[in-house]
Parts: structure tokens; sequence; C-alpha cells
């Protein structure tokens, strides 16, 4: 496996870039800076830094205030106070105007570890892909998120990017290109298709290469912009004629229920869901806690055998 | 997910438990300064061997929850529910080891139980969780939240005729959610004074001193323009922290706020006013250094 990365700190270095090139960058944060590493940011560009303390719900009106009047304001927290704590802020003072905010959250998903309950963020990316309009990216590693930071820095309107805590092992090189709205197809394969985001990823890819020992060639899709999602790969992926979803997140209304949605509408086939099935996560190592609530490679393998089963002759 | 069960009207309020004691502790000042003492290396030494946590504002504190627990609170370690138990909310859940440890020292549950903090199915989570630990009345760690729910809980005790008084402690960050000012409002205007709330003072949130990274001074005075008495101490000395109790207890028709001036990382050399300290968990080496400080 290749070195472990910080998704946090590729966004902290990537904002601070993104300040020289532009000056009409703006950060915005809730007393979390040395958590989500805009402290880089505020350190070189302390004039157009606003550490607004903790108060999610004013930093979400603020930074719509500073879209509005022509600025390309990056609002960061933890993934769970934003959206979670600000969700009305978020609905009439960003997303109903389509105005042009950039949340970068980190912290999400259960890899969040000890702090435990109140720290990890399970519904986030159903919460947030309610919103009209919003792009919603979950980068895989710190490449992507490079990227993605970058795309959401010269793309109109309202994103929101995903980060988790702990550092990832590269699912890319260098040579990675990240398009905006579509799906990566990260191995090739005919007898099942695993979608993935975010630090599931990695997980598909191994389950992926133990299943092609055992004799079942799987396709491994990334799915790094959850919304829009890349209609055209979930509808080419039914080819294979079953489809598995991971995701560090609530099965509820997460990559699953929108993938779902697309195959239900255009060529149905049957779907398994490797998500956090509806209960809160509790204190542990982001490791055990993988396990303890069946997210890991194993966990995907077994879901991959179950939906085999289902597949039409 | 089954189907909620109809609700049995005798779970609502807990059967008493009748041989379950009100606590109480004759403890003198000295041994209220070995207590705190004792508390502080079981904080350390916990957030030591979970290997994250927050040091800094769970010792800023001992002395607030300390008094609380052993000085003023009417309560039961043997019966957590009993209904007439005056209630402490701890809305800055974050001081989790500082209330588990208080808990622990009255009898709430094992003091070798504070060894398994943080750990996979531990009853002692990173942040509160009122449905696991025996003892705790509220599932924090999103600041904010405390006062409102103290609120609740004084007017429920108002509506039922009830005695008990809620304490509710939040940190000076925390005072920057709107949530607060929103509760400090209400608590005002329904004129809670079964309610007493403690903001300790610590001058230190996450990203650095208060007053730089968003100020809200004149702090006392805010309180005050919202309808609130305020008393202002030093939240390190039993002494003062007793009798601003005792006279919050006294005052009619509105609610009070403790400003409890403190050292964040108090007892600890390299963890007093260190920012680095609110929520990095010490080395071996630095949990070593500490128990000597704290011996
Ligand atoms: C709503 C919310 N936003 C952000 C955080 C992250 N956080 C945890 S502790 C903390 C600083 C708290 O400062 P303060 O209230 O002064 O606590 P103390 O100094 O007593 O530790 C922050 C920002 C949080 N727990 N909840
Ligand atoms: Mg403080």
């Amino acid at each position: 496996m290749t070195e472990a990365v910080s998704l946090r700190e590729a966004y902290g270095k990537t904002l601070v870039e993104l300040g020289r090139e532009n000056p009409d960058i703006v950060m915005l944060d809730a007393d979390l800076c040395r958590s989500t590493m805009t402290q880089f940011f505020a350190g070189e560009f302390p004039e157009r830094s606003f550490d607004c303390g903790i108060a999610e719900q004013n930093m979400i009106g603020i930074a719509a205030g500073l879209a509005a009047a022509g600025k390309i304001p990056f609002a960061s927290t933890f993934a769970v106070f934003v959206p979670g704590r600000s969700y009305d802020q978020i609905r009439m003072s960003i997303a109903q105007p389509g105005l042009n905010v950039k949340l970068v959250t980190t912290h999400g998903g259960i890899t969040v570890g000890e702090d435990g309950t109140s720290h990890q963020s399970v519904e986030d990316l159903v919460l947030i892909t309610s919103f009209p309009g919003f792009t919603v990216i979950v980068p895989a590693d710190a490449i992507e998120t490079v990227q993605a930071v970058r795309a959401a820095a010269i793309n109109c309107g309202p994103f929101y990017i995903r980060l988790p805590r702990p550092k990832l092992p590269l699912v890319y090189d260098r040579s990675y290109r990240f398009q905006l709205g579509k799906a990566v197809t990260l191995k090739q394969g005919g007898e099942a298709t695993i979608i993935a985001i975010g630090v599931m990823v990695t997980a598909a890819l191994e389950a992926a290469a133990n299943l092609k020992r055992g004799g079942i060639d799987c396709r491994v899709l990334n799915m790094p912009t959850l919304k829009p999602i890349d209609k055209a790969a979930i509808i080419a992926a039914t080819e294979t004629g079953a489809i598995v979803t991971a995701e560090e997140h609530l099965e509820h209304g997460g990559l699953g229920s929108a993938v779902a949605r697309v195959v239900a509408r255009h060529h149905p086939v049957p779907i398994e869901f490797v998500a956090i099935k509806d209960t809160y996560a509790k204190s542990g190592k982001p490791g055990q806690l993988l396990e303890r609530y069946g997210l890991t490679a194993k966990d995907i393998e077994q879901a991959v055998r179950t939906v085999l089963k289902k597949k039409g002759g | 997910m089954a189907l909620p069960k109809r609700m049995n009207p005798s779970s609502v309020t807990s059967a008493a438990k009748h041989k379950a004691e009100v606590f109480s502790s004759s403890a003198s000042l000295k041994e209220m300064e070995a207590l705190a003492r004792r508390i502080r290396r079981h904080i350390v030494t916990m957030i030591g061997k979970a290997g994250s946590g927050h040091p800094g504002g769970s010792l800023s504190a001992v002395e607030i929850v300390s008094t609380l627990y052993f000085r003023i609170l009417k309560h039961k370690p043997q019966d957590p529910q009993w209904a007439d138990r005056d209630r402490f909310i701890l809305s800055k859940g974050h001081a989790a080891p500082l209330l588990y440890t208080v808990l622990a020292e009255c009898g709430y549950f094992p003091v070798a139980e504070l060894a398994t903090l943080r750990q996979l199915d531990s009853r002692l989570q990173g942040h509160t969780d009122r449905n696991l630990t025996p003892g705790v009345e509220m599932s924090a760690g999103a600041l904010g939240q405390g006062l409102s729910f103290a609120i609740g809980v004084a007017l429920a005790g108002r509506l039922n005729a009830q005695s008990y008084h809620v304490y509710v402690l939040l940190g000076d960050g925390e005072c920057n959610e709107g949530q607060v000012w929103e509760a400090a409002m209400a608590a005002a205007h329904f004129k809670v004074d079964n309610l007493t709330a403690i903001v300790d003072r610590n001058r230190l949130q996450l990203d650095g001193w208060c007053c730089e990274v968003m100020d809200s001074e004149p702090f006392a005075q805010k309180w005050r323009f919202f309808g609130w008495q305020v008393i202002e101490v030093n939240g390190h000395d039993f002494t003062q922290l007793g009798r601003a109790f005792s006279r919050a207890r006294k005052i009619k028709g509105k609610p009070t706020v403790i400003i409890a001036h403190t050292t964040k990382g108090k007892g600890v050399s390299f963890m007093e006013n260190n920012p680095d300290f609110h929520g990095k968990a010490p080395t071996a080496e630095e949990v070593e250094m500490a128990l000597r400080e704290l011996a």
C-alpha cells in the first residue's frame, strides 16, 4: 500500500495557493482552524480570514453575505456542525439563492474515532444532498482533494467537500485528473460493480483484489462527485448485473440511495449497500469502528457475494 | 428499527430504591484540596492512557464540579435516577473526563473504570452519553446546547413542584454560540430561579485566547443585561465557590450565573494557559511529569 497522506492538510495548503492566485478568496472558520487546517491561510492572509468563534450558524450567514458581494468564501468546520447545526441557514442563505459559497468540512464519518457520537458525522451527506443546487464532493485521497478544492474555486455555485480526519493511502498518482461530475473506473470487471466514495475507495479496491483471487471479477468505480451523480457511469455499470455501494455514512440518503434511484429508474439490477445501519457509532479507534459498523473490505466482499446470489441468470 | 413501545407510566419516574442514601461528605478544606489533586491525577492519567481527549478544560473546572458533587448537590450515587435529585448538566461535554472522575469518586461506578475512557465498548465515551454512564444527565459534545436543556429540566421541576435545583457548566468559548444567548433570554423571561449556570472563564478556546478569537467582553455585563444575577468568583477557591452556590440558591425571580475565573490546564505547569493542551493527550513522559507536580 502507498503512503498515507492527510486530506485536511492538502486542503489547507491548496487554499493558501488559491489565496495567492485570487484575492477574492476569503476564509471562514468556527474555532477549528487548527483542526481543519485553515490555519495556513489565516497565517498568510490574516485580513482575509474570519474565525467566527464557536458560532457555526453565524459563520454560514456571513459567508453567504460575502458571496453575495462578490467574494469567494471557503467556510470550514467539522462535518457534524455544517450542515447539521446550520441546516436552515444553509438552506435560505446559500442554497435557495444559489450563492457561491464553498463549504469544506473535515472529520467526516466515524473515522473521527475516540471523540465519539457527538463528533461523528453520519448524516451530513443526506442533509447536504437534500439542498437543490449543491455540488457535493467526497474525495478519496489527498491528490483528489487538491483538485476538488480547485474545482470548487473556479466553478460557480454552492459546493460541499467532505474530508476525513485520518490520513488516507493515495489512490491516485500525480497524473490523475479529477473531472467534476464524473465517476472514475479504478478497475475493470464484468461480474459486479462496486461503487465507493471517500475512505471506502481503498477498501473497495482491496475487496475487488481478494474477490478476483476467488474468481470473481468486479468493476470498481470511485464516485467523487456525489451530487450531481454520474448517471451514465451508473447505467453503464448495470451491464455487470449487480451493484454494491460503499460509503462511510448512514445507509439512509447517501451514495447508496443516489445510486439506487438511478438504477431503479433506468435498468433495475440487485444492489447491496455497505453503510452504517440506522444507528449512532461510539468511541473507539477508527479501524475498530470501521470493523464494528461493517465498513471493511471484508464487508464489501460479503456484500458482493450476497448481491451475486440475487443476480438474474 | 422496531416500532416504538407504548409508554409505561412507571418508567417515566424511577421507582425509588429504598436503600439508596443521599450523598454526604464532611470533607474539610484540606481534604477537598487533596481530592482536587487526586481528580487531576486521574484526569491526566486517563487521557494519557486513552491517547486523546481534552485535558485543559477538564483541569480548569475541577474545583467547580467537585464543590458541587461533594458540598452542594443533593444526589444518590446508588440511585442516579432519583426523581428529586439536584441536576448537574455538563454543557461543555469535552470535559467528560472530569465529570467521570467526580462521579466515580462519589461512587456512581468503580474508579477502576476510568481507565477505559474512549475505548471501544466503554461506558465512558469521549463526550458524555446520558444513556451509557450512570449519573450523566445529558449527551453533549456539540457545544452551546446545555443551557437550553437545563431550562427544560428546571421548568419541569417547577411544574411538578419538585424542589430540585439545576446546575449547568458552560465554557467561555462555548458562549460564542447564539443558542446560549437565546437560552439566556428565555431563562430570564421564564423567571427560572431553580437554575444556576456556571461559566468556566479560563479565557481560552480552541484556536487561542477568547479575546483574540471572538471577544465577548464585557462578559458579565452581557449576562446582567440579559436579566441574570451575576456572581464572579475565583473558580479554584472552594470557599468562594461554596458561598456563591449558596447565595445563588437564595436568589428568587431570576436565574443566576456564576462566572468562575479559572486557569485552563490548572495544576500542571506545562498545560496551564497552553492552547496546545486544549484537545491533545499528554505523552507517557508528560503524564509522569504531571503526576509528579500533582503528588
Ligand atoms: C458546536 C461545536 N463547535 C465546535 C466544537 C469543537 N470544539 C470543541 S471544544 C472547543 C473549544 C471550547 O472552548 P471553551 O468553551 O472555552 O471550553 P474550555 O476552554 O473550557 O475547554 C471547540 C471549538 C464543538 N465541540 N461544538
Ligand atoms: Mg475556555
